[in-house]
């Protein structure tokens, strides 16, 4: 009868989705806010992209190669790292210090605790903190979008925060404004996520719970003082918080693994935003938010393990 | 209609239509069967027979002297060629008395008795179920003995007839309740006459519509047994699941069905009460589900209990060319063989064949921690957290984080996209802790 059958340990059936998938799923849905980077930064947006891919790429490799670990970058999530920091960097960055920026994001954010999957911080907001630190000037400039040539301009949080002017709601739809590359167009970003969405890549808890958190609170703050403080609606397509709680929060990795710690997690960076946004020395806090809650996540992991069927709460 | 379900848990493919329509028919009887000293939950037993020795068909070959344990028959009419280790389909090896058929014998078949419900006590039934050596035919092989034999502080309300077959392929348990209806439903009565519940359910999945209407259809007459269709999902079947979806109670941890008023048994095993209550019969043949791409007849076969594998997929037609997995049951708790000498046992619901080209085995990646294992686990727990100290071989925390309550039914496993074998690192978890636990004393 039949020899050399295959002995393996159940299940025997398994779902299709592996993690490469998952990371090209992700990559994809970037591809709107890809597109619309390039619409509005032109050849800059191309070029920053590219070079930070290269960036995580090569890096990733380099020091797998020097540890004499297995060479991972086709899991996707070099590339993925490297395309998700060139989003969140502004257009008019010199191309090396983006290139160094993903060389940071790789070596400090991601392959120091022992590469993919072991990282405590997202790594691509790890890259562009490192550069924010480094060279703060090169990354509060900015350019209109739009044009050829680099004409200086202010993003519509620094413009509301220090000129208290507020860009139309339209434009921060369509990023039709300063900022950086991919955070501008909130309706690619969105058209992405409901892909992850749809397929199943991303668990909605936490972009529900970021953005619920801080419609709720800017309202708050809008209906005590409207005078005072910009609509919601600036709020949530202002900046990078849709590009934050829809692609950087929802790093499988650096967020919680529990239903209620996703919550929990989700409504402290909503929290967090309103406060850097609102009170805090910086027009912008999405990146801010996120590096924080993603250093409680170990915590809010622990305090939210759920009680196991049958169990009883103590 | 809102179907009937648990929290959490996962859709497999089904795969059903391959043999779910096929009547069960009768496996031949083989030259030779053998049947292990162990088949079951709880204390294995010691051969009554020694080689050389006649055994009649139904004759009981091997006993144990303890509370759990069932003892084993003889399936065919022949010679003890040998008693001795023998590869086994769930325990890789165990002792087995190996008996010979005797050739051109005609088997000896049960003919159907008369059964006056009112009539038979209690503990007349424990004892019969007993001696017939009936464990649960679902897969788990928990003597039903011990089942209905429920401690006096227990009082049990409830009895579920458990007709899910919730594992993908699988349809033994859908074929019974087509064929042996009355039998299942008469099975059902017994139980709940032994235990003194006053409430019967018959659960069934909604990928058996048949099997539901039929149901329906025979107890509308009876005031004490409900028929309630549940939502088609994986492991719609588990003991602790099919309680809470039907009655919304939930087994404490590390507790019985019995802690909260309930017993379940499968529907096979319903049917093995009535033969062994009715007309005498101890368990020694069973449904089994032969089916899979790499099958070329798939179908359901009334098989002797120590039949070898090879002799049942020979009864199915053969194995296609690009067979390549042999499972014994479904394939996501069933246990891949090595060996098709090994026999057709008490607990063995189907024989499953798959393909190459249905095989992937993956390389395991790092795990990303996307938590689809923590979201689709019924028992609520943390699998990532299983693997992670597992492989650190931090066996304490493993107890704290409730490992012990895992049901091992593999949805974590199958949802992970990392591949990563999340069964296999609880499985010896639990075993880390069980030898910690002794070791302590």
């Amino acid at each position: 009868m039949k020899e050399n059958l295959i002995i393996s340990v159940s299940p025997h059936q398994k779902e299709k989705p592996t993690t490469p998938m998952v990371m090209r799923g992700v990559i994809y849905a970037l591809i709107p806010a890809v597109i619309a980077s390039i619409y509005y930064f032109k050849l800059r947006a191309f070029l920053l992209i590219i070079v930070c891919i290269a960036g995580t790429i090569l890096t990733e490799a380099v020091f797998q190669k020097l540890r004499r670990k297995t060479i991972t970058i086709n899991d996707g999530s070099a590339l993925l790292t490297g395309l998700l920091l060139a989003l969140v960097l502004p257009p008019s960055l010199p191309l090396w210090v983006g290139f160094l920026g993903a060389v940071m994001a790789i070596v400090i954010g991601k392959q120091i605790f022992g590469g993919l999957g072991q990282n405590i911080f997202n790594p691509a907001l790890i890259g562009r903190a490192f550069l924010m630190a480094t060279f703060p000037v090169m990354l509060t400039t900015w350019i209109k979008p739009g044009i050829f040539d680099a004409v200086s301009t202010a993003t519509p949080l620094s413009i509301m925060k220090f000129d208290k002017n507020i860009t139309s709601t339209l434009y921060l739809f369509l990023g039709n404004t300063g900022g950086s590359l991919g955070e501008t167009c909130a309706i690619a970003l969105i058209i992405g996520a409901i892909f992850l969405l749809i397929k199943k890549y991303m668990d909605w808890r936490i972009p529900l719970s970021y953005i619920g958190t801080v419609l709720i609170l800017s309202s708050v703050l809008y209906l005590i003082k409207p005078a005072q403080y910009p609509t919601p609606w600036f709020h949530l397509f202002a900046g990078g918080l849709m590009i934050g709680a829809l692609f950087m929060a929802t790093d499988p990795v650096t967020s919680p693994v529990t239903k209620k710690g996703r919550y929990i997690f989700g409504v402290g960076c909503g929290i967090l935003v309103i406060i850097i946004r609102t009170w805090g020395g910086l027009p912008e806090g999405v990146m801010y938010s996120i590096l924080l809650m993603n250093a409680f996540t170990p915590l809010i992991n622990r305090y939210t393990v759920p009680v196991q069927f049958g169990g009883r709460k103590k | 209609m809102r179907l009937k379900t648990f929290k959490q848990g996962i859709h497999p493919g089904y795969y059903k239509r391959l043999s779910e329509n096929e009547p069960i028919k009768r496996c031949p009887f083989p030259k030779r069967v053998i049947i292990p000293l162990s088949q079951h939950t709880g204390a294995p037993c010691k051969p009554l027979v020694e080689k050389k020795d006649k055994v009649e068909r139904g004759q009981k070959i091997g006993e144990a002297d303890a509370f759990i344990t069932a003892p084993v028959h003889s399936s065919v009419t022949g010679t003890v060629k040998a008693i001795e280790k023998r590869p086994h389909p769930g325990t890789g090896s165990f002792k087995a008395v190996v008996i010979e058929r005797e050739e051109n014998t005609e088997e000896k078949e049960w003919e159907k008795g008369q059964l006056d419900l009112q009539n038979i006590s209690a503990d007349d039934v424990r004892k019969i179920v007993r001696e017939a050596g009936i464990v649960g035919l679902g897969g788990a092989a928990f003597p039903a003995s011990v089942k209905i034999s429920p401690p006096k502080e227990k009082p049990i309300d409830t009895i579920i007839l458990n007709g899910c077959e919730c594992e993908p392929y699988l349809t033994a348990d859908h074929r019974i309740m087509l064929e042996y209806t009355d039998d299942c439903i008469l099975g059902l009565k017994i139980i709940m006459k032994t235990v003194r519940a006053k409430r019967g359910i018959v659960g069934i999945e909604a990928n058996k519509m048949d099997a539901y209407e039929l149901f329906l259809e025979k107890t509308k007459d009876e005031k004490n047994i409900d028929v309630k269709l549940l939502e088609v999902k994986y492991p719609e079947g588990a003991e602790k699941m099919l309680i809470k979806a039907l009655l919304l109670r939930e087994v404490p941890a590390g507790g019985l069905p019995m802690d909260v008023g309930v017993v379940v048994h499968n529907v096979g095993t319903a049917v093995s009460i009535v033969e062994a209550v009715r007309d005498n019969k101890p368990l020694i043949e069973r449904v089994v589900t032969v089916t899979g791409k790499g099958i070329n007849n798939p179908g359901n076969f009334m098989v002797p209990i120590g039949t070898p594998f090879s002799d049942v997929i020979e009864a199915a037609g053969g194995l296609k060319d690009n067979a390549a997995k042999v499972i014994m049951g479904g394939p996501l708790m069933g246990i891949a063989q090595s060996d098709l000498g090994v026999p057709v046992i008490k607990g063995t619901s189907g024989i499953l064949v798959l393909t190459a080209d249905e095989i992937d085995i993956e390389e395991e990646v790092n795990c990303i921690r996307c938590a689809r294992c923590v979201d689709h686990c019924p028992m609520y727990l943390i699998p990532t957290e299983y693997v992670r100290f597992a492989k650190g071989e931090a066996w304490e925390r493993l107890d704290s984080c409730h490992i012990m309550d895992c049901i091992e039914c593999g949805s974590c496993a199958f949802v992970c996209p990392s591949k990563i074998p999340i069964v296999q690192y609880i499985k010896l978890g639990k075993l880390a802790l069980r030898n910690l636990e002794s070791k302590k004393g």
